[in-house]
């Protein structure tokens, strides 16, 4: 159960509506690009969705939420702190069991940055830090993926890379992006949001960056 | 001008001081006052380290009792700070930090005498409500997002550890040793009720006319506390702790007699253990009201205004000693070591000094709140104008101070001001053990009488005008909208 059905969207800033009402069906294996110009209400709609599906999603916030004062290990591991007991989790804040660091290497090695597992956050350049929002996402293992703007800060060979890893690990994801081509390559629906409402919701077979652009 | 309203709270509070000072006893009355400011100089530039092997015995004890206070303070505090949000907390937490560490020492040594205790509690229980404040207010500026982002069903505790504790640690642990630093200074005039401390020895000194002796206690203090960063290392933190208590010394025993007694008859209202009744209890609430309550009210409220607004005038110039963009840096380094020493010498010990050299009067304690209180913001402010970039042309001089800088840190600096007036009430409270007639002199001679029910009700009083003025305090730095760090 990934996938979901929510109607009368809405929400407000200041008494003026950014966002619907609108309904939003996204069915498993649906890999859906959210597309449209900055200030169309994508990030207000990804955050809208995480507040419905509840919490039982993995979400990849625009201000990623990190823990500046601890390591990207431990970062990556807050993604699983419901698995383990209390003691487990104090134990690991201290001294990380082997598991856990394995397989924690293994997950910053498909984003490109392995070597950066004991690094403080707080000194980690943008695109590192956006991946290690990203691995938490992954490392999380929910069945539904929301993710607003992950490749922002990264150059192209790495934003291919990293949205690979996503399409590979998440069979169902609402991700916006503003990179229409990405859009095009790693999701099989795209919706365009323009002034808060729906503008746009095809395969992306049957689109060309042409067609999404009209939104912009 | 008149139409800021900072300005016009600093000429409210300018004209309720010279009110105050026509008020207030402000004279000089010994004999010799500047003959023997001479002499006291004269002894801190000749100290003698050797006179007696007690003063290194006090300063062991001094640092001893000060680990232990504050490490119990901020052990309780943290776990208080968790639940602060609960009012009862609040509550108590305001009401323990009211009361001064030498009002907490004079209450337990009426009970468990000069036993160790009695030094360790008087630091911990006042530090417990600070720390649970500050720390709490630490908490709650940390980053909500990450622990949203926690997956459902995360223990409560590893949650905390995870998401909440990292981003504030670095902060907990700055405010942390800043109050180490307070620590011990509370430790070492805890010496002027009888514990074996510095402030014992330097009374016992000063009464001989013993200078030079006087003198080094204050330069060896001076030097422990500008070492801190030297010898406090996170590392031997853990050494100190759990080694400070083998060093607090044996002092009496604790006679468990005495603990009950205080709290089954010394403190009960002795009309109601006479059985006078409810007309006894108020005819006796009446007469400590009006004969030392009050007085002792008037009398706290003139000298913190009138010392607050001391402070202000003397921390405005006094920063200009270490802002970089004044004098060069051989000013600056005598700047910062005048600093370094007025902040460092606590406020009771200034005021026990001048005290000694002028006569019993009110102008003593405003000098020593005054210049302690205004060394400490005056170096917050220098520092904060160390951060400021002028244009290449801009004005030097006294118009660079009036034009450039002061129209820039009069916010902080107003909101530091306000921030330290409940400390200055407090402060001026326990001066009156000293002999001003402030309301610790009214609680020390109802102890001095062993009249333990009125000193009770007196230092609640205490309490209670200083959460009074922490309210208000708060209240007029929200009204200005004035922001500060608690690192102050």
């Amino acid at each position: 159960m990934s996938g979901f059905d929510l109607s009368g969207l809405t929400a407000s800033f200041g008494g003026e509506r950014v966002i619907g009402p609108l309904s939003l069906k996204v069915n498993d294996g649906e890999q859906v690009a959210l597309v449209g110009k900055s200030g169309a209400g994508k990030s207000t709609l990804i955050r809208l969705v995480h507040e419905h599906v509840g919490r039982e999603s993995s979400l990849v916030p625009q201000e990623l939420g990190l823990v500046n004062a601890l390591p990207v290990f431990h970062n990556v591991f807050m993604g699983q702190l419901d698995r383990h007991p209390t003691w487990y989790n104090t134990l690991s804040l201290i001294r990380p069991f082997s598991a856990d660091r394995s397989s924690i290497k293994a997950l910053l090695k498909a984003l490109g940055m392995p070597e950066k597992l004991w690094t403080p956050t707080a000194s980690l350049s943008g695109g590192q830090r956006q991946r290690v929002a990203i691995a938490r996402a992954i490392y999380r293992n929910a069945g539904l993926l929301l993710a607003d703007e992950p490749v922002s800060a990264l150059d192209g060979p790495l934003a291919h890379l990293v949205m690979n890893e996503l399409k590979k690990r998440f069979a169902t994801s609402v991700i916006a992006l503003h990179d229409v081509d990405l859009a095009l390559k790693y999701c099989n629906r795209i919706i365009g949001i323009q002034d808060g409402q729906v503008a746009l919701d095809e395969h992306s077979e049957r689109l060309t960056s042409a067609d999404i652009m009209a939104l912009y | 001008m008149f139409s800021y309203p900072t300005v016009r709270t600093s000429l409210a509070f300018l004209a309720i001081a010279v009110v105050g000072l026509a008020f207030a006893d402000i004279a000089i009355t010994a004999a010799n006052p500047w003959r023997d400011l001479g002499n006291f100089f004269l002894g801190v530039i000749t100290p003698n380290f050797f006179s007696s092997e007690g003063l290194l015995t006090a300063l062991l004890r001094t640092v001893a009792f000060a680990f232990v206070g504050v490490a119990l303070g901020s052990f309780f505090g943290f776990f208080l700070a968790l639940v602060y949000r609960a009012w009862p907390v609040r509550i108590f937490c305001a009401f323990i930090r009211a009361i001064h560490e030498l009002f907490w020492a004079l209450i337990f040594l009426q009970f468990f005498g000069f036993h160790p205790l009695t030094g360790v509690l008087a630091i911990a229980i006042p530090y417990s409500g600070i720390f649970a404040k500050v720390y709490s207010e630490i908490l709650d500026e940390a980053d909500p997002e990450p622990g949203r982002l926690l997956p459902p069903g995360t223990g409560r505790i590893a949650a905390f550890l995870y998401a909440r504790i990292p981003d504030c640690w670095a902060q907990m642990r700055t405010y942390t040793a800043y109050r180490l630093e307070c620590g011990l200074r509370s430790s070492a005039i805890l010496g002027f009720v009888g514990l074996p401390t510095l402030g014992f020895y330097l009374e016992a000194s000063f009464s001989q006319g013993l200078y030079s002796d006087a003198g080094a206690m204050l330069i060896l203090f001076y030097v422990l506390i500008a070492t801190i960063p030297l010898w406090v290392r996170p590392k031997l933190l853990p050494v100190y702790v759990l080694g400070a208590p083998f060093f607090l010394g044996e002092g009496l025993p604790i006679v468990w007699g005495n603990v009950e007694r205080f709290f089954t008859e010394d403190i009960i209202p002795s009309p109601l253990k006479d059985g006078e009744g409810l007309s006894g209890l108020m005819s006796w609430a009446g007469d400590l009201m009006v004969e030392q309550a009050l007085p002792g009210i008037w009398n706290t409220v003139v000298l913190t205004q009138v010392a607050l607004v001391a402070t202000g005038i003397l921390a405005l110039l006094m920063f200009p000693l270490i802002s970089k963009h004044f004098g060069g840096p051989v000013r600056r380094t005598s700047g910062h070591v005048f600093l370094v020493v007025a902040r460092s010498t606590p406020e009771y010990i200034l005021a026990y000094i001048l005290l000694q050299l002028w006569g019993p009067s009110m102008l003593p304690a405003v000098i020593a709140l005054a210049l302690h209180n205004g060394a400490i913001i005056g170096h917050l402010i220098g520092r904060q104008t160390n951060g400021i970039r002028l244009r290449p042309d801009a004005v030097t001089g006294f118009g660079r101070y009036s034009w450039e800088l002061v129209p820039r840190i009069y916010r902080s600096f107003l909101a530091f001001l306000f921030y330290r007036w409940e400390i200055i009430m407090r402060e001026t409270a326990i001066l009156g053990i000293l002999g001003i007639y402030t309301l610790g002199f009214y609680v020390d001679s109802a102890i001095q009488n062993i009249q333990f029910d009125k000193a009770m009700v007196l230092i609640l009083i205490t309490a209670g005008l200083n959460i009074g003025i922490d309210a208000l305090g708060r209240y007029i730095r929200s009204k200005l909208a004035l922001q500060t760090m608690p690192t102050c």
